[in-house]
């Protein structure tokens, strides 16, 4: 059977459609969930196999990005949340997604952090730039993750942000690089090859465990070949496809 | 109790937002600033815990990896004074849409904060400088921190919060008595209330009205409905107008045209009579068939007076203006389109009129305005245009377009009597009162003052939502007929969905913002991001209940009856009571005059003998030159069906000439839509009939260039023009129709939909009126039968050779290698252009074309050099061997901008078939692509030699 795997819909959120047909192609079946129904005693996390946090603008991201969804996420079911990682089963957010959870601290969820889980350890800010970007970027995939390991080649796809210059301070930075937290990195010499200015051009980064991956760009916006800006001058794969077929391998299993 | 909450990037940690600021001081010309602090401001009002601001900074306010807060009771903010430290505080006057504050009210909740009951947002700039003075932080403030007709700031002294406050409760009505009153005090009335209505318009209210007095809100539901806006009566009046037959310049004639709306408009599309043409000037939206399972639907508005006085808050309500068109015939909304028109940036601050705001920041506010929009909705903003001329500098355009998708046969559009008014979407304030009247107007140095509340700031989030609900209730076939709540707010929305019912509403139910709306404020308040459904009453439990999970409010306004009047109540009071017949049909047709004269022929102004530094500068011209860095601020990715995007080549960053988007799984066969966008208002000057040829060919070029199909495009009309009461003004826009009913019927392309926004004069403090050029913007949408079959403007590979589709004349006049000078001839209309499409897009369909570019401004040369710059291949051309007409100079060769030419690559392998295809039309070999990145173009005695990295540098404007 397809693993299910829930798209959280909060108000805002846009690229929701976007994964469903990327998680369709890697075999998963996806359904989009608005977050208001996660008060229904019948909506359980549990019953899904996958978590996938879209991107977009949530609730406007006026107070920051991904900053009042992180809050809700915790005060409607950040529990069974809780529960849901712990079993091993994965989740991603992408772009306003990973926002979400570096704010709410679930990313990098470094361990044996004094003040416990549920707290944030580093951001995702303004772009150098000062501009939104929407661009295409090359990633090299890394880390032990669920979601990255085993990865041939580069990803290429989008990026659309405002707001994706990863930040954390020195120490956490270190142990994001000693405990292979990176997932995938910019290609390529400073800005636009890393559109933002993050820092190590880090894009995305998993937890410690593994299963809760984030990053910037969009690998849902490359799932064939035809999306891809350069495929007048030869063909292309979709190469943000493998992604998540990675993740929908996973979910199966769990 | 009142609290301030401030948060500023803690030391140390770059704050960008602060640079990016100093950056634009400096280009105010100002020096004295050194540094710039900027602190976000939350206030809040209530009676709670001053303890809870540490967890709701924490958890909502303050990122703390970056950034640091303090807190305070407002009474306790003092004024200051430091020597050279100044602070500006900023904040939203009270009613403004302030979207964090929203957050912010929502965040409590979400944290089980309780006693916060308002809460307001601001921002507060610190600015250091030794030589600073009050003066110079007073220009700062106004040029940059502020925008009086939405916010007020103060200097050195702290901002009140500016928490809405309950204006004494006025539910009463105004009766105005119209029965006696001469036809000079009937207008003198209209003037004094705003009314924009002449003395016919009024008289015929005035006899309406003969056994009771008005009240104020039938006089302002009449205003609006009967507003150029919203009813176009300068497109739908009898017009005599003395010119020359369409096309020719003599002989001089006066001839009667019984409404340009339909006979030169309208006509065309019944003229062209395509079977797949679903509603034409019906609905909110033009819709056409993509497949036999998809329909599309396609508006482009203006929203120009807006945008002048508050550029952000104008584009960004005018983007979702026309997104709502879209959600108005059940639609999905999957592209965003966008076409600005602009001062000169470097015009210095003297020469401005006064009361002008600077093109710059018109400019940056409208495109932030367009990316908070379209990016914050998810809508792919896939094509557009940026003109820069001293025409705009002080009446700017703003032209937002949308292309949504539909099931077909999915939008329902007959109200049932008994159904239920049913409003989805945000609460109601005094925002933007009296908009269409306002837009109907022309403008002087008080408009900011005396309208500033017709101008409003968007939500795009409630939009979202809204759509969402939309969809919903469309695919259970919830409700019976749909549309948007735009200008004239519900006097407009509800008014026209009862035209042939009539309806009971009761105001009293709508969700107000805040207290104190008088029945007519709410009536006609514009408030943004709301839809009106007409649900059967088994239905609207269902809509409610959808509503309720995305989030979205839902009110039930009252019945549509079946009766044919339009009653207003507020309570019990009847506040309203008109025939719909009367409201809808009682407006006199105008009779107006206009004139048109031929230009004198001028000789063009002889071109400079270096080609290639022409070449390069042309490549340079803010008209020509790349628009990446405004285009990348948008989301064209969103949606993931953007198959051909705005930039092309190996690079990405060559000119495309169409995007190509697609609502559909991409796989072979899946077809998609190509926007095209035709607009020269250089040519206007010369002849507004010849404009509307090159418009329609351009718009059309621009589509057929990425593959699509020539019988399957539909076109867009949208006029921005002076003021329709003088001759001359009129007489430009009936000649200008005139040429695009004979163009449209040429190509073969219906309009579908299209709007006019005119009186876009400004008379500034010195009496002086500023007029625009008259400018007609031609939005294409073709259909590309497959996506996956698509062909862009970059050159492919050296060795293949390059055909010239088209004939070249004599054609500079309003060219850009003129800049602006006087002389020379439009381009000449072509009207066997459409043929040779069809034979181009057989051979992109059978696969014979590599690449393919279409030739407009700057012509031959300038296709040539863009060519290149996609594919970094060189190119080789003479141009001795292209198709002509009549004798043109080398000068016309290279940079004129004859119409119907297309630039095409071909694989030598291919050669004879595409030569086979292309029998019969005017087409040849003129040059090779080359490996050695040089670009050699031969006209005649002047040659352009130069190479890729030096027309890329100059289009990309030095970036590499």
């Amino acid at each position: 059977m397809k693993p299910r795997a829930m798209i959280l819909h909060a108000t805002g959120t846009n690229r929701d459609h976007d994964v469903a047909r990327a998680l369709e192609l890697a075999g998963a079946a996806p359904e989009i969930v608005h977050i208001n129904q996660m008060r229904d005693e019948a909506m359980r996390l549990s019953d899904y196999q996958m978590l996938v946090l879209p991107g977009g603008f949530s609730y406007g991201d006026d107070l920051g990005a991904g900053k009042l969804w992180a809050v809700a996420i915790r005060s409607r079911f950040g529990a069974d949340l809780d529960a849901f990682i712990a079993a091993g089963k994965p989740v991603i957010g992408i772009c306003n997604g990973f926002q979400a959870l570096v704010k709410s601290g679930l990313l990098p969820g470094i361990e044996g952090n004094a003040a416990g889980a549920w707290t944030q350890q580093a951001t995702l800010t303004r772009n150098e730039s000062g501009r939104f970007e929407c661009r295409w970027v090359e990633l090299a995939p890394e880390g032990t993750n669920i979601w990255t390991r085993d990865l041939e080649t580069t990803i290429y796809c989008p990026v659309a942000h405002g707001e994706g210059r990863f930040v954390a301070q020195g120490d956490t930075l270190a142990e994001v690089e000693r405990a292979n937290l990176v997932a995938v990195r910019y290609v390529g010499d400073g800005y636009p090859a890393n559109p933002n200015g993050s820092l190590h051009d880090i894009a995305g980064i998993a937890n410690p465990a593994g299963n809760v991956l984030g990053l910037m760009p969009h690998p849902e916006n490359h799932i064939v070949g035809e999306q891809h800006p350069q495929r007048h001058h030869g063909p292309q794969p979709g190469s943000g496809l493998p992604l998540f077929e990675n993740g929908v391998r996973h979910a199966a299993g769990t | 109790m009142n609290y301030c909450v401030e948060v500023a990037s803690k030391a140390g940690f770059r704050d960008i937002r602060a640079e990016n600021l100093e950056g634009q001081i400096e280009l105010l010309g100002i020096h004295e600033v050194d540094s710039v602090e900027i602190g976000d401001r939350y206030y809040l009002s209530g009676s709670f815990d001053p303890g809870l601001l540490s967890k709701l900074t924490d958890s909502l306010l303050c990122d703390p990896i970056i950034e640091d807060a303090t807190w305070f009771d407002v009474s306790d903010d003092l004024a200051r004074s430091e020597p050279g430290v100044f602070t500006v505080e900023v904040v939203f006057h009270a009613g403004v849409t302030d979207a964090a504050a929203e957050s912010l009210l929502a965040g409590t909740r979400e944290l089980d904060l309780s006693g916060v009951e308002q809460a307001a947002t601001g921002t507060r700039f610190t600015m250091r400088g030794s030589t600073l003075t009050l003066a110079i932080v007073e220009r700062i403030a106004s040029s940059l921190l502020a925008n009086s007709v939405i916010q007020s700031y103060f200097i050195n002294e702290p901002a009140p919060p500016p928490f809405t406050v309950a204006a004494a409760s006025s539910t009463g009505v105004e009766r105005i008595d119209l029965r006696g009153l001469t036809e000079e005090e009937l207008v003198h009335l209209s003037n004094h209330r705003r009314l924009s209505l002449d003395a016919a318009e009024m008289k015929a209210i005035q006899a309406y009205f003969a056994d009771r007095p008005a009240t104020d809100l039938e006089l302002e539901t009449l205003a609006q409905t009967w507003s150029e806006h919203c009813v176009h009566k300068t497109f739908r009046a009898q017009i005599d107008y003395t010119g020359p037959p369409p096309g020719q310049n003599g002989p001089i004639d006066t001839v009667h045209v019984d409404g340009i709306l339909s006979s030169h408009i309208r006509a065309a599309t019944e003229a062209v009579a395509r079977p797949w043409v679903r509603s034409a000037f019906v609905d909110d939206a033009g819709i056409v068939a993509l497949d036999d399972a998809t329909d599309l639907a396609f508006k482009v508005e203006t929203h120009n007076h807006p945008s002048a006085l508050e550029p952000f808050g104008g584009a960004n309500t005018g983007v979702g203006g026309v997104v709502r068109d879209v959600i108005g015939v059940s639609a999905r909304p999957i592209a965003n389109t966008d076409i600005l028109f602009f001062g000169p940036q470097d015009v210095e601050f003297d020469q401005l009129p006064d009361g002008v705001l600077h093109p710059r920041r018109i400019a940056s506010g409208v495109i932030a305005g367009i990316e908070d929009y379209g990016n914050k909705m998810g809508i792919p903003t896939v094509s557009g245009g940026v003109y820069y001329d001293p025409g705009y500098t002080a009446n700017p355009l703003v032209f937002c377009g949308c292309l949504g998708a539909l099931p077909t046969g999915s939008h329902p559009t007959a109200v049932q009597p008994g159904d239920r008014i049913v409003v989805l979407g945000g609460k109601t304030g005094r925002d933007g009162l009296r908009g269409a009247t306002f837009s109907s107007m022309e403008s002087d140095h008080t408009t900011s003052d005396v309208s500033g509340s017709a101008v409003q700031i968007g939500h795009p989030i409630h939009e979202k939502q809204t759509l969402e609900v939309i969809i919903q209730a469309r695919d259970e076939g919830l409700y019976n007929a749909i549309t948007d709540c735009g200008a004239g707010g519900l006097s407009s929305s509800v008014g026209e969905m009862a035209e042939e019912l009539g309806a009971t509403v009761q105001l009293e139910r709508v969700p107000l913002k805040y207290p104190g709306l008088s029945p007519w404020e709410i009536w006609l308040s514009e408030a943004q991001e709301r839809m009106v459904i007409a649900v059967p009453p088994a239905n609207a439990s269902r809509v409610e209940e959808i509503a309720e999970a995305l989030d979205v409010e839902m009110t039930d306004l009252g019945e549509f009856t079946g009766d044919g009047m339009l009653r207003v109540r507020h309570g019990e009071t009847v506040v309203g009571e008109m025939d719909c017949s009367f409201l809808h049909g009682g407006i006199p047709r105008q009779h107006l005059q206009a004139e048109w004269a031929p230009q004198p022929q001028q000789a063009a102004a002889p071109l400079a003998s270096d080609a290639t530094s022409t070449l390069l500068n042309l490549l340079g011209h803010p008209n020509i030159r790349s628009k990446e860095e405004i285009v990348r601020q948008y989301d064209h990715e969103v949606q993931g069906g953007t198959v051909v995007k705005p930039f092309v080549g190996t690079a990405e960053h060559g000119p495309g000439d169409a995007a190509v988007v697609t609502p559909l799984p991409i796989t072979p066969g899946t077809p998609g839509a190509a926007l095209g966008i035709g607009c020269n208002p250089a040519y206007g000057a010369l002849d507004p009939y010849r404009m509307a040829w090159a418009a329609v060919d351009e718009a059309v070029r621009n589509v057929v260039a990425v593959g699509a199909d020539p019988d399957r495009i539909s076109l867009l009309d949208n006029f921005s023009w002076g003021n329709p009461r003088l001759p001359d003004r009129l007489g430009s826009l009936v000649r200008c129709t005139q040429g695009c009913y004979d163009a449209a019927v040429a190509y073969g392309t219906p309009f579908i939909s299209g709007k006019d926004s005119l009186n876009n004069e400004y008379t500034g403090q010195d009496g002086k009126k500023h007029t625009i050029p008259g400018t007609l913007v031609i939005s294409s949408l073709g259909i590309v039968p497959d996506v996956t079959r698509t062909v862009t403007s970059a050159l492919r590979r050296p060795g293949n050779t390059v055909y010239l589709i088209g004939a070249t004349g004599e054609h500079l006049g309003g060219a850009a290698v003129l800049a602006g000078t006087a002389g020379g001839e439009a381009p000449a209309p072509v009207p066997t252009a459409p043929d040779r499409y069809r034979a181009l897009h057989h051979s992109i369909r059978n696969g014979l074309v590599r690449s393919c570019h279409d030739v407009s401004e700057g012509g031959v040369a300038v296709a040539l050099a863009e060519m290149a710059i996609g594919g970094r291949v060189g190119v080789y051309v003479d141009l001795s061997t292209a198709p002509r007409q009549g004798e043109p100079s080398p000068t016309g060769m290279l940079f004129g901008e004859s119409l119907g030419r297309l630039l095409v690559e071909v694989d030598p392998a291919d050669e004879s078939a595409f030569e086979t295809a292309m029998q019969g039309h005017p087409v040849a070999a003129i040059g090779i692509t080359t490996a050695d990145k040089r670009i050699e173009i031969q006209a005649g005695e002047l040659r352009i030699t130069t190479d890729v990295v030096a027309v890329e540098t100059a289009w990309r404007g030095g970036a590499s």
